[in-house]
C-alpha cells in the first residue's frame, strides 16, 4: 500500500549568497590546526591540546562497527570557515543574508516567544548571541564556547576535555582538533535556569564540516535545560558534522539537554554526547535525530555519584539511503544509580534504523536500576530496523528491565482512521505522530510544534 | 435529499473464500433496518465490506449511495461521502488523544479552509459526552487505549454523533454493554434518527431492538438474507430462537466459510 517516491526533496534546502571571509580549503593539515588557533587568538595550551588531538585522529582507525563510513573522505572536506570578522552581540549587528537565513528558519519570532538567550551558529562561527538580563544578573555564563575560552580561562581549562577526552574515538579526536563554536553554559550553585536556553545550528558551506564543541557545567543544585535545533541545506556530496558535548552534573543538579536534528540526506552526523552526574544528580538527554546519511550518536550519562539519575529519550527516523545508527549509553559506576531509555525509531522508504546501546553496571553500582525500552515501527517492507543491546554487569544487586518492540503500521488501525474519513497519508500520518508522542510531549512548546511539522514534512509522499 | 442506499447481489471473499453470496438491500431515508442471525453467518463481513476493509474482495454486484457507486470509493471516501461503521472491536491507537482524533476526523469531512473552530469542537464534544454519560477526562486520553468494551462503544457512538453520517451501520453495537450502557448507547442512537439518515444494525441478540425499533428485520444465514420482515420477526427470533427457520428453509448449517 505504500508507494516510493522517486525522491524527496529536502524541505530547508535552501541556500544563501553569504560570502565567508576565511575558508581553509579542503582536506587537514597541522598547517589548517594552527591556523585555526592563531585567528581565533587561542592560548597555548589550546594549541598543543588540539596538535596533540590531530596526531590522535591521525593514529586511530575508522570504526568498523555501525554505520558504513567507506564513502567519506576526509581529504574532502573542508575544516574551517569563518563568515565575518566580528560577532553580532545584537540582532542589528548581524550581516543581512545571514539575518534573511536565519529568517527562514524562523529564529527570530521564536526568540520573541520563548528564548531566553539566543545563540546561533553559522558555519563555524557563532554570529548572533543574546542573554536575557535576568541571566546575567544570576551569575549563568551563556555564551559560544570560543568567547568562554578566551573570557573565562580557568573555568574552562578545568573542565575542557575531562568528560570526552581527545582520545575517546576518532571523531572525538578530530572535533578535538578542528573544533569551532558551540555552546558554553555555566550556571552557579543553587540557580535554577527557568526558560530554557537555545541555539540554532547551521552549515552551510559546502564540503564544510562542522565541530561544534559544547560545554555545559551545572553548578550544585541548578538546573538548566538547554535546546538546540538544527537544519542544514541540500548537497550533492557529502558533509560531515562531529560535535563533541560534554556536560557536568555536580551534586542534586539537573540537566536537560534538548536536540532536533534535521540534516539533509548528504550529512555523516557523527557525535559524541556525554555527561557526568554526580551524586543526586539528573541528566536528562531528549534527541531527535531526522533525516542525515549516517548518523552514529549514543548520548551517554556516567552516573558517578551516589543517586545520579540519567535518563535518553530519542527519536530517529530514517528515510531512503539514510541510517539511523543510535542509542544510548548509561553507565552506572554509584549505588543508587538510576537511568532511563526509551527509544523511538521510525523507519520508512527503505531506511535503516539500529538501537545500539550499553547499560553497564560497575562493581559499586549496589541497587542500581536500568530501564530500556526500544520501539520501531516500520512504514514499509523495504525498511528495516535492528536492536544491539549490550550489557555489562559487574554488581549482583541491580535491576536491568528492557523491552523492545517492532511493529507495523497496521491494516486495521488505518481502515479505522480511513472509516473516519482521514486519507491514508493522514491516516499514517496520525499513528506515526502518537508513536513518537512521549518524545514529543517533553519539548518545549514552540519545538514540539515544530517537531510535528518535520514529521509531517517526512510523512509527505511517504504514501502513495 | 432524503437518503437511499441500495445493495444489489453483493459477493465477498476473505482469503479466496467467499462468505457473502448476494446480498440484497434497499434502505431508505430514516428508516432503520436491522440484521440478525447466529454467529459465523456473515453479518459482520457484510459490514466491514461495505465501510471498505482492505481484508475483504468484492467479487460481484453494486452498493449505492444517493446514486453514487460505493465500491468505486476507497475507505476514506466512503465516509466522507456520509458512511459510518461503528466497529465491534474499534482500533487503538496510542498517543493520540481522543479529542484530537475526533477533531481531524471532523475536519476531514469538512474539508480544507472550513475547519470547525476549536471553540465550537469542545462544546459540540462536551454536550454529546454528557449524553452519553461519559467521563470527561476521556477527551485526553489516547483512542480507545485502556478502554473497557463499553467504553469503545460509547466512544464508537460518540464519533458518529460528532460526525452526522447518512447511513450509519452498527456492527453489534450491544456486545459486551450491560444494561444501562446498552440504554445509553441506545439512547444516542435514537437521538440521531432523522429523515434524512438511515441505519443498518447488525446483531446477535433481539434485546437492543427493545430499546431501537427496527422498521424492518432480516436473518442472515449462510452469507445470505434468508428471511425479512417487521418488529414482530425480531420478537418471534428472541421468543423462539432460530432453528424455525432453518427447519423452515431446510437449513441444517447456517454458517459460511467456517473451516
Amino acid at each position: 500500500m505504500a508507494k516510493n517516491l522517486e525522491f524527496e526533496e529536502y524541505k530547508y534546502g535552501f541556500r544563501d549568497e553569504h560570502k565567508a571571509i576565511f575558508q581553509s580549503g579542503k582536506g587537514l593539515t597541522e598547517e589548517i590546526v594552527r591556523t585555526i588557533s592563531e585567528m581565533k587568538g587561542e592560548p597555548e595550551w589550546m594549541l598543543k591540546f588540539r596538535l596533540k588531538s590531530l596526531e590522535q585522529f591521525r593514529k586511530m582507525q575508522m570504526p568498523r562497527w555501525g554505520g558504513n563510513l567507506d564513502e567519506l573522505d576526509f581529504d574532502d572536506i573542508q575544516y574551517y570557515v569563518k563568515p565575518s570578522e566580528k560577532q553580532g552581540k545584537t540582532w542589528e549587528e548581524v550581516p543581512e543574508e545571514i539575518k534573511a537565513t536565519f529568517d527562514k528558519l524562523g529564529i527570530p519570532e521564536a526568540e520573541q516567544k520563548f528564548l531566553a538567550g539566543v545563540s546561533a551558529q553559522y558555519e563555524s562561527e557563532v554570529v548572533y548571541h543574546s542573554m536575557q538580563e535576568d541571566l546575567e544578573k544570576q551569575g549563568v555564563i551563556f555564551t559560544d564556547t570560543d568567547t568562554a575560552l578566551r573570557e573565562h580561562p580557568e573555568i574552562f581549562k578545568e573542565y575542557f576535555g575531562t568528560v570526552v577526552p581527545s582520545a575517546d574515538n576518532k571523531f572525538a579526536a578530530l572535533n578535538s582538533a578542528v573544533w569551532s563554536g558551540g555552546s558554553f553554559i555555566y550556571v552557579p550553585k543553587g540557580v535554577k535556569c527557568e526558560i530554557p536556553l537555545q541555539a540554532y545550528f547551521r552549515i552551510n558551506s559546502e564540503n564544510m564540516g562542522q565541530f561544534e564543541r559544547t560545554l555545559i557545567i551545572a553548578d550544585e543544585g541548578s538546573f538548566v535545560h538547554y535546546v538546540e535545533g538544527c537544519t542544514a541545506p541540500i548537497y550533492s556530496t557529502n558533509s560531515l558534522h562531529s560535535a563533541v558535548v560534554e556536560i557536568i552534573v555536580k551534586k542534586d543538579a539537573r540537566v536537560r539537554y534538548t536536540t532536533i536534528q534535521n540534516w539533509a540526506p548528504n550529512i555523516y552526523n557523527l557525535v559524541t554526547k556525554r555527561a557526568v552526574a554526580e551524586e543526586n544528580a539528573t541528566m536528562e538527554w531528549v534527541d531527535g535525530n531526522i533525516g542525515s546519511k549516517l548518523t552514529m550518536k549514543y548520548p551517554a550519562v556516567v552516573l558517578k555519584g551516589r543517586g545520579a539519575k540519567g535518563m535518553v529519550l530519542s527519536i530517529a527516523v530514517a528515510g531512503k539511503g539514510q541510517h539511523q545508527d543510535a542509542g544510548a549509553k548509561m553507565l552506572h559506576l554509584a549505588p543508587d544509580t538510576t537511568s532511563t531509555i526509551v527509544s523511538k525509531s521510525i523507519s520508512k522508504h527503505g531506511g535503516k534504523v539500529t538501537y545500539r546501546g550499553i547499560a553497564s553496571f560497575g562493581r559499586q553500582a549496589e541497587g542500581a536500576k536500568a530501564n530500556i525500552k526500544c520501539d520501531t515501527l516500520i512504514l514499509d517492507n523495504q525498511s528495516t530496523s535492528d536492536t544491539i543491546p549490550y550489557n555489562e554487569i559487574m554488581n549482583d544487586n541491580i535491576v536491568l528491565e528492557h523491552e523492545a518492540t517492532v511493529s507495523k503500521v497496521s491494516e486495521d488501525q488505518l481502515f479505522y482512521l480511513m472509516s473516519r474519513g482521514m486519507t491514508e497519508a493522514e491516516a499514517t500520518q496520525m499513528i506515526v505522530m502518537g508513536f513518537i508522542e512521549p518524545f514529543t510531549k517533553e519539548l518545549p512548546m514552540e519545538y514540539a510544534v515544530e517537531m510535528n511539522r518535520l514529521i509531517k514534512l517526512e510523512m509527505e509522499g511517504s504514501i502513495g | 435529499m432524503s437518503t437511499q442506499f441500495e445493495i444489489r447481489g453483493l459477493k465477498a471473499t476473505i482469503e479466496d473464500k467467499e462468505i457473502l453470496k448476494g446480498i440484497d438491500l434497499k434502505i431508505n431515508g430514516g428508516e432503520v433496518h436491522a440484521i440478525m442471525g447466529p454467529n459465523g453467518t456473515g453479518k459482520s463481513t457484510l459490514a466491514s465490506a461495505l465501510m471498505g476493509h482492505p481484508k475483504y474482495e468484492v467479487t460481484e454486484g453494486e452498493v449505492e449511495l444517493n446514486g453514487e457507486d460505493v465500491l468505486e470509493m476507497a475507505v476514506d471516501e466512503r465516509a466522507r461521502a456520509g458512511m459510518f461503521l461503528a466497529m465491534q472491536y474499534p482500533s487503538e491507537i496510542t498517543g493520540v488523544t481522543n479529542a484530537d482524533f475526533l477533531r481531524s476526523a471532523i475536519n476531514a469531512r469538512r474539508g480544507e479552509g472550513n475547519e470547525i473552530s476549536l471553540i465550537k469542537f469542545v462544546r459540540q464534544m462536551e454536550s454529546k459526552m454528557k449524553q452519553l454519560e461519559m467521563n470527561p477526562e476521556f477527551m485526553h486520553r489516547y483512542l480507545n487505549e485502556g478502554f473497557s468494551g463499553g467504553e469503545k462503544k460509547r466512544n464508537e457512538i460518540l464519533q458518529m454523533m460528532l460526525l452526522e453520517p447518512k447511513l450509519v451501520i452498527l456492527d453489534e453495537i450491544d456486545s459486551g454493554l450491560d444494561i444501562d450502557a446498552l440504554r445509553i448507547v441506545a439512547e444516542g442512537v435514537n437521538a440521531m434518527r432523522a429523515e434524512d439518515r438511515s441505519f443498518l444494525i447488525i446483531t446477535h441478540y433481539q434485546r437492543l431492538l427493545n430499546y431501537i425499533k427496527p422498521d424492518f428485520v432480516h436473518v442472515m444465514m449462510q452469507g445470505r438474507i434468508v428471511k425479512s420482515g417487521g418488529p414482530e420477526l425480531a420478537q418471534r427470533l428472541e421468543a423462539e430462537g432460530y432453528d424455525w427457520v432453518k427447519e423452515e428453509l431446510g437449513i441444517v448449517d447456517e454458517t459460511v466459510g467456517q473451516a
